[in-house]
């Protein structure tokens, strides 16, 4: 087994070929040692007769057809685990990068990780707080969900990711269990280091184990980084029991990553000249959140995506919709209204949210409340789109209401400070209250029951201090009269 | 036979060299650990194999062993209540004997052989027996009665039989003389190659709609027995929970229920209500009427293809007893990605969007599995397909949904803008079709009412003018139209917020018996004409709409009890003096 070959048959971009080689596995780890000392690592992805094409993780700079010596290390991908990994940094193939030294080993897993059997994983419930109100009310996060944030450049994904990740009560002492695992996937080392640094600030970096593949490191590794740290989520939550909140972040990057590496393997494009199995990768990184039965632990995911050209039927936004349990879409409009978080609303969606909210989780009222904020503020969009063909005064009594209520709520509901904490009770107050603006009539999602406890015209009025323009109208017409 | 070894490996697809006893589709057990394989292309020199696991770690030069069989699904007693993966193997027993993950070459059968079953003849010995004929009956859960067919080849003299009693699924239950003068001992199992549709005496017109409860389906959209359905829409709009809403209630004996490269978490939610909910009319727990095929997208790529024909045939089984099954494919387009997927690694030249040049044929053999059929026993069954489509990007005019809408007779479009304003069903009245209306005239004249069908032209023709009017509303605002024209823009909401939407989270309007929406029709068109002619008496439509009576009728789906429809009486009356008293 541990033959060595010199030498190699061929190099093309991330790949060499190798000849007369005999005994070895699909997805077989290669080590490669260079002339000058440095080793690479690789894998087997295609194995012909006596030939065998290897993925070199690390490039194939540097390379030539006789400087290497080349030796199958006889088994998978691995990543060496043990509790300690958090609080450290590792690079793209998981291995320590922090000058620590190397993680004591408890255990060695495959990083490709297996199919979760259907029948083993537990329904996720349980509601996870994050302090904002739009994602708390309108797509709660669930624990043991993956769901995505859908962003652009530009935009602040960052800011509500480290915002979640500091009022989930992540930083709580009490609550242990609770690790981050972060994974940077082609991002900048100004991104890398904001997190690093907000982690920090939040008092949680002894719990974060960071994977770190920047945008200047090589592609192939990117391929495996989200795989590493997604192995090493699994192995903290069903073994050693704890909740982990997996970022990945940016998954555009990682998509371009496998197109560019797939285009090198002359494979033949799908859409956009992403690789035909672009859906099959996508859901093997993201199926692997979840709750398993008889393990107290939990993988929650929040996989970054940058929308190309803020495009949400791109390929990447579009798969990955498909895959997770819904999604956070920001705006950019709101973002130049100056509204934060900018979070677009009517897009988002939370899938796992309906069975983790009411009675028990959060409070009996909270189904209804959202359905009629969606309901009603969609109905804004339709006014708006009116106003701005006919101008607003031209518009109905209803649907000027409409828009007053939408602007109140974007201004009090959807923004709110980067250091706000709401509890779901206000949140969910505040949602009744904005409701109460618009006529009884037009909430025809509620019950007369809801309505008649949260329902309160005057009061919402008097909170929200409006003169209606009807108001003003009337007042106008007695003074003529 | 173990000189076939593998000469190379690409994900999915291994190649042997110079092997010349395999035969096209047959299954084959690859490498050491005989992981599951089927032989997809076959020249002088080699023979290529998509493996239904994940390929890693094997190693060219291991052997490849040949079955001299398709791939095959095991039949029996004991399908029900089960979840199978992709290629038959009963994943709650994987998860018993190995844990939550589900590892590489595990061969587990499908059915359970240890249990006893309490099996009936109806047949005696020296009767002669055809293929497909039922001997024996078994009550395989509460609600379906397992009967046992003789298998294909059988046709002959039952010679002798077990007593009746207690059996396991692989005890001789009967023996049987065929022509050649054999004698053949039968057991309660059979296998299907699941490629091949099982045979059928003949096809017969479709004329019974598969009623669900649903408004916008019952009404707008029927689907029959024996029917096709194709259910596209972007993520989000809803496709999954269409699928359960109509697996829930809709009045098939029994569901197939194949989750194709879908959420893992999906397929345990349903594991978990379907067990939870009762079957209305018998009290018993849905699982007893249901089978499970769960592929979910994390899952080997190449078993995602088989998942839809191992589902399939297990409704045409059970289609063969005489029962009334809905298969509810979700989604066929993962499937055809997988189509793609193995089809780039064989380098077949694409077609559109690299979808290989036989989707459309793939599809339409799909598809054409569906129908209302006589058994070859002498009895009828239906198998309906409920396929929903992920189109990329929510474009309508990808391949997969073009060609699906080719297939299907009944098309129901689901609708990003609906599903956003959290309308359920998200079906969009104005892309959506029918195919069925006419096959189904007689029935809903005859089983429902003959307004049934004419309110629906009323409906739908309301709709319609509503469309047409709302490119003027859009423009210049609602209030400049004639009164008679606004009429139609508020009958229009009523219709879609009272009617068409429907909350699948409230007891009463998560199904809803036709009786309840004929008569809901009623109100509503009640209303129309009543408030038409009043504006023909030169009546203002504002004052009409000032009185709520629209939000009243909107209201009605929630305040009406499904067994109370007299209350519907009242609403009349309430409309009569509500119109009266603004004369």
């Amino acid at each position: 087994m541990n033959l060595q070959y010199i030498g190699l048959n061929e190099i093309s971009g991330p790949l060499v070929v190798l000849d007369n080689v005999e005994d070895v596995g699909y997805e077989e780890m290669v080590e490669i040692r260079l002339k000058n000392g440095t080793t690479r690592y690789g894998r087997a992805i295609l194995i012909s007769g006596k030939k065998v094409a290897i993925q070199v993780f690390e490039g194939t700079s540097g390379m030539s057809l006789t400087n290497t010596k080349t030796r199958f290390l006889g088994h998978p991908m691995q990543m060496a685990l043990s509790k300690e990994i958090l609080g450290r940094t590792f690079n793209g193939s998981g291995h320590e990068i922090d000058g620590l030294g190397p993680v004591f080993v408890d255990e060695y897993r495959d990083v490709n990780g297996e199919p979760l059997n259907p029948v083993s994983r537990v329904y996720p419930r349980n509601y996870i707080h994050t302090g904002i109100s739009s994602i708390d009310a309108l797509t709660t996060l669930i624990r043991g969900q993956k769901l995505p944030i859908f962003s652009g450049s530009g935009l602040p994904h960052n800011e509500i990711a480290v915002q979640i990740v500091k009022q989930a009560k992540i930083a709580d002492q009490e609550n242990r269990n609770f690790c981050i695992v972060f994974a940077a996937l082609g991002v900048k080392n100004d991104v890398a280091d904001y997190f690093r640094r907000s982690f920090e600030e939040a008092g949680v970096l002894e719990k974060v184990a960071m994977f770190l593949n920047l945008a200047n490191d090589p592609i192939i590794e990117r391929i495996l980084t989200p795989r590493c740290a997604l192995t090493a989520a699994e192995y903290l939550a069903y073994k050693h029991d704890m909740h982990v909140l997996v970022i990945l972040t940016d998954m555009t990057s990682y998509c371009e990553a496998l197109r560019e590496f797939s285009s090198s393997k002359e494979e033949i494009p799908g859409r956009k000249g992403y690789p035909g199995y672009l859906y099959s990768d996508l859901a093997s990184l993201y199926e692997r959140a979840g709750i398993v039965r008889n393990a107290k632990g939990s993988v929650t995911q929040i996989p970054i995506l940058t929308m190309p050209n803020d495009d949400i039927t791109h390929p990447i936004p579009d798969l990955t919709g498909y895959i997770t349990e819904g999604q956070i879409v920001l705006d950019r409009d709101l973002h130049q209204l100056g509204i934060y978080p900018p979070i677009g609303v009517l897009p988002s969606l939370s899938r796992l949210m309906k069975d983790g909210i009411g009675a028990g989780y959060t409070r009996g009222d909270h189904q209804a409340l959202m359905n009629q904020l969606f309901a009603s503020y969609a109905k804004v969009q339709d006014a708006r789109s009116l106003a701005s063909v006919i101008g607003e005064d031209e518009l109905s009594d209803t649907d000027q209401n409409y828009i007053d209520f939408g602007r109140l709520f974007e201004s009090n509901f959807i923004s709110q400070g980067f250091e706000e904490n709401r509890q779901i009770a206000d949140t969910l107050d505040l949602g009744w209250s904005l409701l109460s603006l618009l006529p009884r009539d037009e909430l025809d999602r509620t019950d007369e029951e809801l309505l008649d406890q949260f329902y309160d015209h005057e009061k919402a009025e008097k909170f929200f201090a409006i003169k209606h323009k009807s108001i003003i109208r009337e007042l106008d017409q007695q003074e003529d009269d | 036979m173990s000189e076939n070894k593998i000469f190379s490996i690409n994900g999915p697809v291994v190649t042997v060299r110079n092997a010349t006893e395999f035969s096209m589709l047959e299954m084959v057990y690859v490498g050491n650990n005989k992981l599951m394989g089927e032989v997809i292309q076959i020249s002088k020199d080699t023979t290529i194999i998509q493996v239904y696991e994940s390929t890693t770690s094997t190693k060219v030069g291991e052997p490849v062993y040949s079955t001299g069989q398709p791939i095959s699904v095991t039949l029996g007693p004991g399908i029900l209540r089960n979840i199978y993966d992709g290629i038959g193997r009963p994943l709650k027993t994987i998860y018993e004997t190995h844990g939550a993950f589900i590892a590489s070459g595990i061969h587990i059968e499908s059915l359970d052989p240890t249990l006893e079953w309490e099996v009936n003849f109806i047949r005696k010995v020296h009767d002669n027996v055809g293929f497909g004929d039922i001997v024996a009956k078994i009550q395989e859960t509460d609600l379906i009665e397992h009967r046992i067919m003789v298998p294909k080849g059988f046709d002959g003299e039952i010679i002798e039989l077990a007593p009746a009693g207690k059996y396991k699924i692989h005890d001789v239950i009967a023996k049987i003389k065929i022509s050649t003068g054999e004698i053949l001992e039968m057991t309660m199992v059979q296998k299907w190659p699941i490629k091949t549709p099982r045979p059928v005496s003949r096809r017969l017109p479709i004329s019974i709609p598969l009623v669900t409860g649903q408004r916008v389906v019952d009404t707008l959209f029927p689907l029959a027995k024996g029917g096709t359905a194709g259910v596209p829409g972007g993520f989000g709009t809803g496709k999954t929970m269409m699928q359960h809403q109509l697996a829930k209630w809709c009045d098939a004996d029994l569901i197939v229920y194949i989750g194709c490269g879908e959420r893992g978490n999906e397929m345990t939610q349903a594991l978990e209500e379907f067990s939870q909910l009762k079957d209305p009319k018998t009290n018993r727990p849905l699982t007893d009427r249901t089978v499970f095929i769960a592929n979910t997208s994390n899952m080997p790529v190449a078993a995602r293809e088989a998942s839809i024909y191992t589902g399939l045939t297990i409704a045409e089984y059970y289609r063969d007893m005489g029962y009334h099954v809905a298969v509810m494919a979700d989604s066929t387009s993962r499937w055809a990605e997988a189509l793609r997927e193995i089809s780039g690694r064989l380098e077949e030249m694409p077609a559109e969007e690299g979808f290989p040049a036989y989707l459309p044929s793939r599809i339409s053999q799909f598809y054409e599995r569906a129908g209302y059929m006589e058994t070859l026993n002498g009895q009828t069954g239906s198998v309906t397909i409920i396929g929903a489509v992920s189109p990329q990007g929510a474009d309508f005019s990808e391949p997969v949904t073009q060609n699906t809408k080719r297939f299907v007779r009944c098309f129901w479009a689901l609708d990003k803008q609906l599903a956003y304003a959290r309308h359920y069903a998200a079906i969009n009245w104005n892309l959506s079709y029918s195919e069925y209306i006419g096959d189904l005239e007689k029935w809903y004249n005859k089983n429902v009412d003959i307004r049934f069908l004419k309110n629906r032209r009323a409906i739908v023709k309301l709709l319609a003018e509503e469309n047409k009017l709302m490119e003027i509303v859009k423009l210049i605002g609602s209030d400049v139209l004639p009164d008679d024209q606004r009429l139609v823009l508020e009958t229009s909401r009523a219709i879609r917020v009272g009617f068409l939407q429907q909350n699948a989270f409230h007891k009463e309007d998560t199904f809803v018996p036709l009786a309840k929406q004929l008569r809901m029709m009623d109100v509503i068109l009640y209303l129309y004409q009543k408030s038409l002619s009043a504006i023909h008496e030169g009546k203002a439509f504002s004052l009409i709409e000032n009185t709520n009576i629209f939000e009243k009728v909107i209201k009605m789906k929630y305040e009406v009890p499904n067994d109370k429809l007299e209350m519907f009486d009242d609403y009349f009356t309430l409309i009569d003096e509500t119109i009266y008293q603004i004369r």
